[in-house]
């Protein structure tokens, strides 16, 4: 079988977890009777030997990403340089006329798009040929937006384009009941996939964490809770940093740190000062390769406690890593991953006292470790692309639900 | 010739399960076992639940099967919390096991008040324990326990010294192929070691099927019914009594009453009692009417829990194993405080449910375990506990009793 995927990132020139779970999700499908070609917006070199990669737009990563990244749909850059950059709108637009060009689409036998950035150009290719057309969802608009209603040219694009479609896949159950509720789309026609996580590199202990201040002070009694990933609203780091207030009250010696960069930077370190815990509380910035990873390995905790997460990979990276995670209970990992502490998002006191709980109790952080690496162990990426394949027949028969 | 008897032993327990306990509910005065706002926390409505489901249909049948056959009897053990939580919440109820208990047809077995594992960290808190509850069942239904089961039915070799000196009859245990070896539950033992203590040992396929397969529809004995059992009971060729020990929610509440459970109930002594070498005792008629036939060697702690058998489900992580040591670390400023709240409110913590919610080692399997804690996580189990345990820490503390 012959596949058709429209995509918008891969590694290593992702923004997130978008680009490793379409990576992943290939990697397990190419291991059965299918050829996928995988079609991205920029133009870069790839080492990759299980599917073909092409490019739609002859721009490099780097030029697409100053336009916006997969989880934009509010950016709009700044014209008053000399330089006149598209917004991630124009670029979705571009995507869609570009993969409209491509030629040789005849011989595929399904269209697979990920994420509102390439749906319209999914559509346009199911019109133009009649193959089914499989959209995936990894994020929807009020997600990417907290839960507030976001940008409404993006809601538009999600809504047709899964009217459209023959079938729509959902990382999570909560995907796909924010599906249900914000687009109308009946139950039937969303099949929920979990994403899964591949092997992580294994880890070399002997090695200096690049964190060497954080290693430093940990060495004098200092706990270190890591939030990694974007500083925006979706993430709910406002009451992730109320919570740790609290934290600091009881525990002086703790440290949250914040790996990853984002519009609510400013806002962060502001409120971080107007509660009195600036000299607890670190930003690092975007991170990529080690320092990425050893802010997991740096952490006593680590916190992903978002409004809404579609899926979350994080928290799977931080459990492979061998670290006890405190997720939202409004997470779609939190349906997967049982050896966790999970807390709604909004219930600054609880996220504290279990935030508590981990620095104070070294029993408490051995058994979640201990138990979370064997669940880690026995995850992997088959499930999903048997799930996927079944689709895949269906849709070929002709067949819905 | 003495007839073969079935000793059916039922347990009865309800703990005081601790509600949302926060780091910051520390030194506040919040009371630990009172959770209006969570349905499986709170214990008030836990107990409604039972009491519907199981205590009060499952009294009523009882009752019923002893006025029916002047040859059925059962032995009970209840325990401290249980009784307590009757009393507050529902006299009715403790009425109808009163009645059931007026019938001279039920005997009453010792344990400790609060179901602990007390024996394994103070003997000296164990011992008040198994005094309270002994004056506890004196106070309410006017009888003295001559048979004694551990928490959990837990047993080894030392329990059972213990119990020969305590003066009592018989110990209840888990009939365990390891300690068994060649031999058959269904005979009375003597423990090494022991003077006249006799032991006797749960059969635990034929209890099992009741209490844990009954309503499996997998299960290739599927439907149990009554003459189906008596039938197995029956074909037993060795032995003078069968040891059938249970949880008394067996009985509607892990078997419900869809499950046809109580037809069962109602059936089963009639279809056994046919027979006429076959009868009913209670365990310390057993104990009573038939000599210990070997001595049983108990190295090793036993219970009836799991595959395994032993204290793992309550003891086998490091988060349980902190929580009791540290809850048993301040047996000696709780109990020289002489503020009965305080001592209470430690004992309750020890009643071993509150380490079974903290066990890891099904929580990934998604085991049915799970439907017996009233909380989303072990971790969670582990996390209220320790907060209740920081407050207990902060009334000594307050008291001038630094810890």
């Amino acid at each position: 079988m012959k596949i058709l995927m429209l995509g918008w990132e891969l590694p290593p020139h992702n923004s997130g977890g978008l680009g490793v779970a379409c990576y992943q999700l290939c990697e397990a499908l190419s291991v059965k009777d299918i050829d996928i070609e995988f079609v991205l917006p920029y133009n870069e070199v790839h080492s990759i030997d299980f599917m073909k990669v092409r490019a739609a737009l002859s721009h490099s990563a780097g030029s697409l990403r100053i336009s916006g990244i997969a989880y934009d749909s509010f950016k709009y850059t700044d014209t008053q340089g000399n330089e006149q950059w598209l917004s991630i709108f124009d670029q979705q637009k571009l995507y869609e006329q570009a993969a409209a060009q491509l030629t040789g689409y005849e011989s595929f036998d399904i269209i697979h798009a990920h994420d509102w950035l390439t749906f319209k150009a999914g559509v346009l290719l199911k019109q133009k040929t009649g193959k089914p057309l499989i959209l995936h969802v990894h994020s929807v608009e009020s997600d990417r937006s907290g839960g507030n209603y976001g940008n409404p040219l993006a809601r538009e694009i999600e809504q047709e384009s899964m009217l459209m479609a023959d079938k729509i896949v959902a990382v999570s159950q909560h995907t796909k009941n924010i599906i249900i509720a914000d687009y109308a789309i009946p139950a039937d026609k969303i099949e929920v996939i979990h994403n899964s996580i591949g092997k992580i590199d294994e880890v070399n202990l002997s090695e200096l964490n690049s964190y060497k201040y954080l290693a430093a002070l940990k060495n004098h009694g200092y706990k270190v809770i890591s939030s990694i990933g974007r500083l925006t609203i979706q993430k709910n780091l406002i009451n992730l940093l109320h919570a740790f207030k609290l934290v600091t009250d009881i525990e002086p010696k703790a440290i949250l740190l914040f790996v990853g960069n984002g519009e609510q930077e400013t806002e962060l370190l502001l409120l971080a000062a107007e509660l009195g815990i600036s000299r607890n509380v670190m930003f690092a910035g975007f991170q990529r390769g080690k320092r990425w990873r050893d802010a997991y390995t740096i952490a006593d905790l680590f916190v992903m406690p978002s409004v809404s997460e579609p899926f979350g990979l994080t928290p799977l990276e931080a459990v492979a890593l061998g670290v006890p995670v405190l997720i939202s209970k409004q997470s779609g990992v939190s349906e997967v991953l049982k050896n966790a502490l999970k807390v709604d998002f909004w219930d600054v006191n609880e996220m504290a006292n279990q935030m508590l709980a981990v620095l104070q109790n070294q029993s408490l952080k051995n058994e979640l470790i201990v138990n979370g690496s064997k669940e880690y162990e026995s995850m992997n990426w088959s499930k999903a692309a048997n799930q996927l394949e079944e689709i895949y027949a269906k849709a070929v028969r002709g067949v819905s639900g | 010739m003495t007839k073969r008897a079935i000793v059916l032993y039922l347990h009865a327990h309800q703990p005081f399960r601790i509600g949302h306990f926060s780091t910051f509910d520390i030194g506040e005065n919040k009371n630990y076992f009172d959770e209006p706002n969570d349905m499986r926390a709170n214990n008030r409505a836990v107990l409604d639940k039972v009491i519907q489901k199981s205590y009060i249909p499952t009294n009523r049948k009882l009752l019923e099967l002893i006025q029916q056959h002047p040859e059925f009897k059962i032995s009970l053990s209840i325990t401290g919390t249980l009784i307590e939580q009757l009393e507050k919440w529902s006299p009715l109820t403790l009425e109808s096991f009163k009645e059931l208990v007026a019938t001279d047809k039920v005997e009453i077995v010792g344990e400790t008040y609060h179901h602990s594992l007390a024996f394994f960290y103070s003997l000296a808190e164990f011992n008040n324990q198994v005094q309270m509850h002994r004056d506890k069942i004196w106070e309410v239904f006017g009888k003295k326990p001559t048979v004694f089961r551990n928490t959990e039915l837990s047993y080894n070799n030392d329990l059972a010294v213990w119990a020969d000196r305590a003066g009592y009859k018989a110990v209840l245990a888990e009939g365990w192929d390891p300690i068994l070896q060649w031999r058959s539950p269904n005979y009375v033992y003597r423990p090494v070691g022991t003077q006249t203590l006799k032991l006797l040992l749960k059969n635990y396929k034929l209890s099992d099927d009741i209490a844990f397969r009954f309503g499996d529809q997998n299960w290739e004995s599927w439907p149990l019914t009554a003459d189906k059992y008596a039938h197995w009971l029956n074909a037993i060729d060795n032995g003078t009594n069968i040891n059938l020990f249970m949880d008394y929610e067996t009985f509607g509440e892990h078997q419900w009453k869809e499950s046809g459970i109580f037809d069962f109930l109602s059936h089963f002594p009639g279809e056994w009692l046919k027979n006429e070498n076959n009868t009913f005792m209670t365990a310390s008629e057993a104990v009573d009417s038939y000599d210990a036939v070997d001595t049983i060697d108990t190295p090793y702690t036993t219970t009836w829990a799991d595959t395994e058998r032993d204290l793992s489900a309550w003891l086998g992580n490091p988060m349980q194993q902190q929580a009791i040591e540290a809850l048993y670390g301040l047996s000696e400023k709780i109990l020289s405080s002489n503020d009965w709240a305080l001592i209470e409110d430690w004992r309750k913590l020890q009643t071993s449910d509150h380490f079974y919610y903290m066990c890891t080692k099904w929580f990934n399997d998604g085991d049915i375990h799970a439907y017996f804690s009233p909380y989303d996580s072990p971790y969670i189990a582990f996390m209220n506990f320790m907060n209740t345990w920081h407050d207990l820490r902060y009334r000594l503390t307050e008291k001038g009793l630094d810890t």
